[in-house]
């Protein structure tokens, strides 16, 4: 029981009414995109774990490489697959109709993800697996009810059950220590997975990271122009304000 | 005599371009007391410009297919050079437009802008807000996206409560029995040549119409009263160089407003872009709520405020038919204020209070548009609507029977 307690994993409330809606509890996720190292590591977990049935097919390789400053040559080796030009789209092999007869659903394309969904579900979406064996896959997710996407990140997170464990719910006035309670519908790790908690925390902190400097890959050249053109504005309103009070000097 | 004379008073002989400045410009004589409101004019006029300009270029770059539009929207997003400066200048201008003229409208309200003689100038803005609502609204569809594709099906499906012919006319203007590829195409036609070029003579209308009769301004004074020697009204000023060295002003401090949104906020907080509207259109998935871009909420709200049937009219045709009323009824306000003064300066209490009342409601019916339509929501909206009419009903006889305060005969 006290090694349960070590590695609670998600100590938010799970609502029970409230799967896949928007009621669910989301944790906070700090978007970061000048972390390029963060945006590297980001983008090889969605290489290698997501890529196998979601495309970003409206971006291209090339872009992502000179933005997240990958070398072109490192890129192709170890980003791309086979044959694909680095110019290229991000597209996958994976046909959407065996895709949704073998999910249900074909997996969505990701490009556009961060912006429809935002950072916080994402976050909070990839850590909320955990197992149910009424689902085809053998899992569930607490913020997307009966999904059916499997959990592919299993063997970095390790198995995730949802029932009754200890939750912190605050903190002892005098010592400072966590004062737990036991709670229902609490996700737990029952086996641990290849990193722990907080290194897949961290995961898939940089894995949303990416998702959102996919959305909108522009995003950090557009509030650089955005600083210089409004320094401009500021600058033309001194010689426009003055124009306009020299005309208007004799007019009463 | 120099060569730039001799070369305008040849042109002058062929063409009248001195005698056109004059007239609308360096001879147009405004009153010297605009104040703030009247900036919004020229901001209309400048976010006209900007949205036919990014437009043009945009539509370098775009397909209007529903198999290759969504797709062709990102690639001006990553692939053309200053893209996305494009269409966020486009999308965001489209926000800003309706914000601007919505102030320039507010203005015309408070100032009587729109009573003898300038009814017909009022007339001519609302055929310009009628066209730009569905101009924007044919603009929303072409990014085709989920909101694109939704909102287009609710907003057509509404003809299809007008009685007997209802489903054939919803038909013709999909051009199809569901919302496709070939209404995107006919969209896309009406929302790049036939809309802005009816937009356009709209303007040149408006402004010819106001240039007829001349500005009012926040006193409602006329200020063709008092002339001096040379026939120039002694609280006129030239609208050049007066106004337009004033105008720039404005249009810099409004620039800065709207780059400050344009490069820092694109998306409006969800209310510019809308979240749903990144995933591309799937007719086999409604998303949870259906809601109309901000700028006609008002309407959206007035039209799912009906949920009651009267008589033989279901609940359905009650709500377009109060949506049309809701628009209809600005068009005949100049008939509809009986006040013998123009401003609200010189109108009673109970007029300036209605008024600022109306504004709030409007806001408020508004952002309810962008709401569920349930619950207090619903109850809010069926408030806000009766408010809304209620203030064109009792304006002809709160303003006839008023006491008003006198008009100064001077600015």
């Amino acid at each position: 029981m006290k090694k349960l307690i070590a590695i609670v994993f998600a100590i938010m409330p799970v609502f029970a009414f409230a799967a896949g809606g928007s009621n669910v509890h989301l944790d906070d996720m700090r978007v970061d995109l000048e972390d390029k190292a963060s945006l590297q590591r980001g983008a090889q977990v969605f290489a290698n774990y997501c890529m196998g049935c979601h495309s970003t097919k409206f971006a291209r390789y090339n872009r992502v490489a000179k933005d997240l400053g990958i070398p072109e040559d490192l890129m192709s080796e170890n980003l791309i697959f086979a044959e694909t030009k680095i110019g290229n789209l991000m597209e996958i092999a994976m046909r959407p109709e065996d895709s949704k007869k073998w999910f249900g659903a074909t997996p969505p394309d990701l490009t556009l993800v961060g912006r429809v969904r935002g950072a916080d579900w994402l976050y909070t979406y990839l850590r909320s697996f955990y197992a149910d064996a009424s689902r085809p896959y053998g899992v569930n997710n607490t913020v997307f009810k009966d999904v059916g996407m499997p959990h592919v990140l299993e063997g970095l997170q390790g198995k995730q059950v949802k029932g009754t464990a200890p939750v912190v719910v605050g903190f002892d006035p005098l010592t400072g220590q966590e004062l737990t309670e036991d709670q229902d519908g609490v996700l737990f790790l029952e086996e641990a997975g290849q990193l722990n908690q907080k290194e897949f925390d961290v995961a898939v902190a940089d894995l949303t990271n990416f998702l959102v400097y996919m959305a909108e890959p522009m995003a950090l050249e557009r509030q650089n122009m955005g600083y210089w053109v409004l320094l401009f504005l500021v600058i033309l309103f001194i010689p426009v304000y003055y124009l306009n009070r020299e005309y208007w000097r004799d007019i009463h | 005599m120099s060569k730039m004379q001799d070369f305008m008073a040849w042109v002058d002989h062929r063409l009248p371009v001195t005698v056109t400045f004059e007239k609308h410009m360096s001879k147009y004589y405004a009153p010297k007391n605009f104040n703030f409101w009247y900036f919004f004019g020229v901001f209309s006029m400048l976010m006209l410009a900007n949205q036919i300009l990014t437009g043009v270029w945009l539509t370098m770059s775009y397909t209007p297919t529903a198999e290759g539009a969504f797709a062709s929207v990102e690639y001006i997003m990553r692939d053309v050079e200053l893209g996305w400066l494009l269409r966020y200048m486009h999308s965001t201008g489209a926000s800003f437009f309706f914000l601007v003229v919505y102030m320039h409208m507010f203005r015309g309200l408070m100032y009587g802008s729109y009573q003898k003689p300038r009814e017909l100038i009022w007339i001519f803005g609302m055929f310009i807000y009628l066209m730009l609502m569905a101009e924007a609204f044919m603009g929303y569809v072409l990014p085709w996206g989920q909101m694109s594709y939704w909102g287009a099906q609710v907003i057509i499906s509404l003809f299809g409560a007008i009685p007997v012919i209802g489903p054939d006319l919803v038909e013709w203007v999909r051009g199809d029995f569901l919302i496709s590829g070939i209404t995107l195409n006919r969209f896309f036609a009406l929302h790049v040549i036939a809309l802005p070029l009816v937009i356009v003579a709209l303007v040149i209308l408006h402004i010819l119409a106001l240039h007829e009769v001349g500005s009012n301004n926040p006193d409602g004074v006329d200020i063709k009263k008092y002339k001096d020697e040379n026939g120039a009204p002694l609280d006129g000023v030239p609208f050049h160089p007066y106004y337009t060295v004033h105008d720039l002003v404005g249009i810099v401090v409004f620039l800065f407003v709207f780059c400050f949104v344009l490069f820092f906020f694109p998306e409006g907080g969800g209310y510019f872009l809308e979240k749903p509207n990144f995933e591309e259109a799937n007719p086999l998935k409604t998303p949870e709520h259906i809601v109309p871009v901000w700028y006609v909420g008002a309407y959206y709200t007035i039209l799912r405020a009906i949920t009651f049937d009267i008589g033989p009219i279901n609940s359905q045709l009650g709500g377009v038919i109060a949506m049309g009323a809701a628009i209809a009824i600005l068009f005949v306000l100049p008939w509809l204020d009986r006040s013998p003064v123009k401003s609200w300066r010189y109108k009673g209490l109970i007029s300036r209070i209605n008024l600022v009342v109306f504004a709030i409601f409007f806001a408020l019916l508004t952002w309810l548009g962008t709401k569920p339509a349930s619950g207090l929501y619903q109850i809010l909206g069926q408030i806000g609507t009766v408010v809304y009419f209620a203030w064109f009903i009792t304006l002809p006889y709160i303003s006839k029977n008023e006491k008003t305060k006198p008009v100064p005969e001077r600015v």
